[in-house]
């Protein structure tokens, strides 16, 4: 049986916007099967802006910091924009724990991204 | 595949302390797989909540002892799943402690860069001993590397 995909991901106007399925991103398989996703959209794309919707997340791990870096790079390798959206209380201070508040583009809301990322 | 026990074995002990509650220390050794260390963590949060944590605590502790855990399987193991973690925890109304100890030769904190350094931050690991630090009031690390105690004021202001 196929794994199903831990993303939902949506075309709009040349925007890639994702959200996660999963609510915790602690597994490293699940991690590692993300950040391959993700890694499949880039690829396909010349030069990639995705949105990152967290609205769904609820607990992250140092892995998956570590993941998001690695996918950041990557699109900065094509000239790309990743943007990371609506990141809660809890969540957006694991970010700022940890300074990627300062490696990152971190909107409040979705409509914020899809601004900052034109 | 076949079934293998989550908890391998479980013990708790009610500790002798001054005033009128008595803590008591449960420990569990426990293999690395994923639902070995959902049911360690859900007994810990639900302790918690027995005992009227905040949400920001709770959020809190399972950032930390998730960190622990990890650095346990996949630094002092390996990514072994087999090899056995032993964790321990006190909870009062008070303050919590855990203790998560691995097999490993284990490894010095202190060579561990700053993930938090301007020239560090886009580094793809090393960032779960600074989670537990900022997550958890106090922390412990024995000198071989294989011994994290950590602890958790109630109520702890955010770092």
């Amino acid at each position: 049986m196929a794994d199903s995909s831990l993303l939902q991901i949506f075309e709009q106007n040349g925007i890639t916007n994702v959200e996660f399925v999963e609510s915790n991103i602690l597994d490293e398989i699940c991690i590692k099967r993300i950040g391959d996703e993700l890694t499949s959209v880039i690829e396909r794309k010349g030069c990639p802006k995705i949105v990152l919707n967290f609205q769904n997340v609820s607990a992250l791990s140092s892995s998956a910091l570590g993941m998001l870096i690695t996918v950041n790079a990557k699109v900065g390798d094509k000239k790309g924009k990743l943007v990371l959206a609506s990141l809660e209380g809890p969540i957006r201070d694991v970010f700022r724990i940890t300074k990627l508040d300062k490696a990152f583009t971190l909107c409040d809301s979705l409509a914020e991204a899809m601004t900052a990322i034109r | 595949m076949e079934g293998r026990p989550l908890v391998l074995e479980k013990e708790s002990t009610q500790l002798m302390c001054a005033g009128s509650e008595q803590p008591t220390k449960h420990q569990q050794s426990i293999l690395g797989d994923r639902e070995s260390f959902d049911e360690v963590q859900e007994a810990v949060l639900s302790l918690m909540e027995v005992h009227e944590y905040s949400e920001h605590d709770v959020f809190s502790v399972r950032v930390a002892f998730e960190e622990a855990l990890a650095n346990a399987l996949l630094h002092g193991h390996q990514g072994d799943e087999s090899n056995q973690i032993e964790v321990s925890w006190i909870v009062t109304d008070e303050f919590l402690e855990i203790e998560v100890v691995d097999q490993g030769r284990g490894y010095d904190p202190e060579t561990i860069p700053d993930p938090t350094a301007d020239e560090n931050l886009t580094l793809p690991s090393g960032r779960g001993l600074a989670m537990i630090r900022a997550f958890m009031s106090e922390v412990e690390v024995n000198e071989r590397g294989n011994h994290v105690k950590m602890m958790r004021r109630k109520n702890q202001s955010k770092k």
